[in-house]
C-alpha cells in the first residue's frame, strides 16, 4: 500500500514521542480510562510510555503487517502487560481496547499536519496506521481474554481439589457427603475416590449424601447412578441420603428412577447401614455426671 | 495354550481369572464352568477377577451370560474382586452387571454365597444330607 514512497510513521514516533504520549494520554482520559478508578494516573502515563517506546522499535523495523514478527516482540510484552493488570483489576474489554485505540487519535492528527497536503499520501498512511493499531488492539484483547481464561480454569481447579472427602463413618460404613454441581469430570473423581478408600477399608455400605447438591437434573442423577453402580461392582450397597423436599419433587416430575435405597437424612442411612450389618445402636440411659 | 482352572471348595466353584481374557478363553471357560456346575452338583459359583486390569465389553457380556447360566442351574454366582477401574469402565460401558452378585473379595465373597444358599434353600427343600 505504501507504494513508491516509504512510510514516515517510524520517523514521525520517533521525532514526536513526547507531542504524541501528552495527546494520547489526553484523549485516553477524556475517554474516560481514569474514571472508574482503578487505574492511577500515574500509572496510565507508565503504560503509554512504555508503549510508544516499544511502538518506536516495532515500527523502526520496518515490519508494518505481521505483528508477530520479531521486531514487535517488545510492543507485544508491554500489551500483555498491560491487559493482564486490566484483567486482574476487573476492567471491561472495551476498556482495554480503547487503551490501543485511543491512539489513532494523536497519530492521524500528526499525519495530516505532516502530509496532509498530499491526500493520496495521507489515505496509505492512515491505512497503514489503521491496520497497524486494529491488530494491536485485537491482540490485547486476545490477551486479556487469556488471562481471564486463566483464572477461571485455576478456579475450576480450587474447587475440584476443595471437593469430594470420603468419610469412614464406622467399621464397613463410608460417607460421602458431595457439596455442589456434579459435572463429568467432579464425577470421575468422586468415582475414583470412592472406589479406592472401599477397596482399602474394606468396607461394605456406603452412604451418598446429596445435601449439599443445589439442583438434580437428568444429567447429575446419570452421574449418581453410574457412582453407585460402580460401587455396587465393587461389593458395596450405596444409600443416597440428604434428599430435599423440593429434589424429590423434581426426581419424580422429570420421571427419574434412581434406582437404590435412598433416605431423606444422613442420620436416617447411618441408622439403615447400622442394621444392614447387625449392629445396633443402644440408649444406656441418662449418664451419670462427675464420673 | 493356557486354561482356567475351576477349584471345587465344598459345594462351591472358585475361578481366578489370572491371564488376559481373551475371547476363545471366554468362551471355553463358559463351556467348561457349566459342565463343572452340573457334574459336582455345585451350589455356588465365585470368579475372582482380582488380576484383571482390562475389560472389554465382551469380558463384560460373559460374565453377565455366566451368572444367567448358573442362575438356571440353581446355583449362584459372586464376583469378587474386582479393581476400581475396572468398575469405572463397566459402567461406563454401561455394563452394570445387574444380575450379578458382588463382593469385595472371597471371603465375603463365600458369606454372601451361604447366605443366598440359605435363604432360597427352603422352598423346595433340595439340602445335601
Amino acid at each position: 500500500m505504501a507504494g513508491e514512497h516509504a512510510t514516515i510513521i517510524p520517523q514521525l514516533l520517533a521525532e514526536n514521542e513526547e507531542t504524541l504520549l501528552r495527546d494520547w494520554i489526553g484523549s485516553q482520559k477524556k475517554s474516560g480510562a481514569l474514571r472508574a478508578g482503578q487505574i492511577s494516573e500515574a500509572e496510565l502515563t507508565e503504560a503509554s510510555r512504555r508503549l510508544i517506546a516499544a511502538l518506536r522499535g516495532g515500527a523502526a523495523s520496518g515490519q508494518f503487517v505481521d505483528i508477530t514478527a520479531p521486531g514487535w516482540d517488545q510492543s507485544r510484552t508491554v500489551l500483555e502487560d498491560v491487559s493482564r493488570s486490566h484483567a486482574t483489576l476487573g476492567l471491561t474489554p472495551s476498556e482495554t481496547a480503547t487503551f490501543v485505540f485511543s491512539l489513532k487519535e494523536p497519530l492521524f492528527a500528526l499525519l495530516r499536519e505532516k502530509v496532509g497536503k498530499d491526500p493520496d499520501r495521507l489515505a496509505d498512511e492512515t491505512w497503514i496506521a489503521t491496520m497497524l493499531l486494529d491488530k494491536l488492539g485485537l491482540y490485547t484483547v486476545e490477551a486479556f481474554q487469556k488471562t481471564r481464561e486463566d483464572i477461571i480454569r485455576r478456579q475450576q481447579q480450587e474447587l475440584l481439589e476443595l471437593s469430594t472427602p470420603v468419610v469412614r463413618l464406622w467399621e464397613g460404613i463410608l460417607a460421602l457427603p458431595l457439596i455442589g454441581t456434579l459435572d463429568s469430570a467432579r464425577t470421575q473423581i468422586v468415582m475414583e475416590s470412592l472406589l479406592e478408600e472401599i477397596v482399602t477399608s474394606g468396607a461394605e455400605i456406603a452412604i451418598i449424601d446429596i445435601t449439599g447438591v443445589p439442583t438434580v437434573d437428568t444429567l447429575v442423577a446419570q452421574h449418581l447412578i453410574k457412582t453407585v453402580a460402580a460401587a455396587r461392582l465393587m461389593g458395596a450397597d450405596c444409600i443416597i441420603s440428604g434428599i430435599r423436599p423440593q429434589i424429590a419433587q423434581t426426581i419424580v416430575h422429570l420421571g427419574l428412577e434412581l434406582g437404590v435405597v435412598s433416605k431423606a437424612t444422613m442420620a436416617d442411612a447411618f441408622a439403615m447401614a447400622l442394621r444392614q450389618l447387625g449392629k445396633a445402636v443402644v440408649d444406656r440411659g441418662p449418664v451419670r455426671q462427675g464420673i | 495354550m493356557a486354561e482356567i482352572p475351576v477349584l471345587k471348595i465344598g459345594d462351591c466353584l472358585l475361578v481366578s481369572i489370572q491371564v488376559d481374557m481373551h475371547d476363545r478363553l471366554a468362551m471355553e471357560l463358559q463351556d467348561d464352568l457349566t459342565n463343572r456346575i452340573v457334574s459336582e452338583r455345585a451350589r455356588g459359583v465365585m470368579i475372582d477377577i482380582s488380576a484383571l486390569e482390562v475389560v472389554d465389553s465382551f469380558i463384560g457380556r460373559m460374565l453377565n451370560n455366566i451368572a444367567a447360566m448358573s442362575r438356571v442351574l440353581d446355583a449362584v454366582t459372586v464376583v469378587v474382586g474386582m479393581r476400581p477401574a475396572v468398575a469405572i469402565t463397566l459402567v461406563e460401558l454401561g455394563l452394570s452387571l445387574t444380575g450379578v452378585r458382588t463382593a469385595l473379595n472371597v471371603d465375603k465373597g463365600l458369606d454372601l454365597i451361604r447366605k443366598a444358599i440359605d435363604d432360597q434353600g427352603g422352598a423346595f427343600g433340595r439340602r445335601e444330607e
